[in-house]
């Protein structure tokens, strides 16, 4: 029997919704009362059964804990999982991505605020700083956005264990191929309109979340900061693909874990109101790449709530995988049909940070 | 001189990151800093000092800590003298929504 794990992080606490038909949820919750939950991890590697969270408390600061029997019991490292070195006079204040490496088992990497990218090698219990994009000479130019100056996207390849792909806002994406040495800017064809001198530079780019392509690895889909753009170079130069959209303005984009050219938006009106088009809660969802679009919203409400970078997500589920929505006001959504229905998974929740799916088999 | 103690009185919603207790002491023969009275009280119990200060050692914004009933934030922060025979209160401030 299939079961499905919802990790669904809110400003006030993680809840796992727990189900075995994706149609009725048992929701478990809340652990870390009172703190924003802003990064899960669900990691089945090597036989774990691992979740990862990243959260912050208002008044006790940012920590990372990591949970083996979903969520039972809680482990927190006793000098912290993620700590600035000393000579960088920097104090982490909060993790907002955790991705699990595609080539080794025992690999995580994490994004945080400030700008920081770190390497697990024990399966997330410590991390290390990558000191090539820490010392990057753009450091001192990247700005922060609404939600902090963050790398919010981390997209190792699956092909080039050397090379990877972070995104922060502003900043925008920057890539290596050297396995981490090195970082180059990766914005070509981003579009900047608020940089009041040059509106295409090489970076700055508020761009909010990159998804890669599970058929090209090399093909890659940004929700920016009015635009959406397909990179087929790894991110390096970028094409609009907004035309046919409702709106231009998003925070995320997720893309089918495993057919390619299919992906999902959930379009904002605009960057000065974040309501969703017609105050119709809805997905767009492309089978070309972008080229095309269509609207999919039955089953989601009329509201005036948005969705962030990181509340959409699909699961593992070897036939149709389910595609998850969860909103500012704190309600959840379900599609086992890639989004032409949904249903309501949760509802009367803290704002919706972020979700994260499992399926276990 | 003879030796005394300093205290540091814990909240309540951190008491289990300190085994339980509501204070912890700290031995001095003369003034320290407010900084060392807290590496000395915390030296056991890590996740607890990570709570109240960062990696840097400030103090959290959303934290204050008073001496002899004094915020140290207004006074001299992590440098604010503490005696022999102080009491060190850690409080969470009345903030978040």
């Amino acid at each position: 029997m299939t079961e499905t794990i919802v990790g669904i992080g809110t400003r006030k606490g993680l809840w796992l919704a727990r189900s075995t038909d994706r149609v009725s949820w048992q929701l478990e919750g809340p652990h870390f009362l009172m703190s924003e939950v802003l990064s899960l991890l669900f990691d089945t590697r090597a036989g774990r059964n691992r979740l990862l969270v990243g959260f912050r408390s208002s008044h006790w600061g940012p920590s990372l804990q990591h949970s083996d029997d979903l969520g039972r019991t809680w482990v927190e490292h006793p000098e912290g999982s993620i700590r600035f070195p000393e000579d960088t006079d920097t104090a982490l204040k909060a993790t907002w991505q955790l991705v699990a490496d595609p080539h080794d088992d025992q690999v995580v990497w994490a994004g945080t605020e400030p700008q920081g990218l770190w390497r697990s090698e024990d399966a997330g219990e410590t991390f290390t700083l990558n000191r090539g994009l820490w010392d990057h000479p753009h450091r001192p130019e990247w700005g922060e956005g609404a939600g902090g100056g963050a790398i919010h996207t981390v997209l190792p390849s699956p092909v080039d264990r050397q090379s990877m792909l972070v995104a922060m806002s502003t900043g925008g994406v920057y890539n290596t191929r050297d396995g981490g040495t090195s970082w180059n800017p990766g914005n070509k064809g981003i579009h900047a309109y608020f940089m009041p001198h040059d509106e295409w530079p090489e970076f700055g780019q508020c761009v909010h979340k990159v998804a890669r392509d599970p058929e090209v690895p090399s093909r890659l889909y940004c929700q920016n900061h009015r635009g959406v753009y397909r990179s087929e170079d790894d991110g390096v130069t970028w094409q609009s693909i907004e035309e046919g959209l409702p709106t231009n303005f998003g925070m995320t984009v997720v893309a089918h874990p495993r057919r390619g050219e299919t992906l999902w938006l959930v379009p904002i009106t605009s960057d000065y109101q974040h309501v969703p088009p017609d105050a119709q809660l809805q997905v767009q969802r492309s089978d070309d790449g972008g080229r095309t679009w269509r609207t999919q919203a039955n089953g989601l409400p009329h509201t005036w709530t948005n969705v962030l970078r990181d509340a959409a997500c699909t699961d593992g589920d070897p036939d149709e995988p389910g595609l998850y929505v969860g909103t500012r006001n704190g309600e959840v959504y379900a599609s086992t049909d890639g989004g032409e229905s949904f249903s309501l998974l949760a509802t009367q929740l803290p704002d919706v940070y972020c979700v994260r799916a499992l399926t276990v088999a | 001189m003879t030796g005394m103690s300093a205290r540091v009185v814990i909240p309540g919603v951190l008491r289990d990151l300190a085994g339980g207790a509501h204070e912890l002491t700290v031995d001095l023969t003369e003034p320290v800093s407010l900084g060392e009275v807290l590496d000395g009280a915390f030296e056991p119990w890590p996740i607890l000092n990570s709570r109240i200060r960062d990696e840097r050692g400030d103090i959290r914004r959303h934290v204050n800590v008073f001496v002899d009933g004094a915020d140290a934030k207004r006074a001299q922060g992590v440098q604010t003298p503490v005696g022999p025979a102080s009491t060190v209160h850690v409080i969470n401030a009345v903030s978040g929504g």
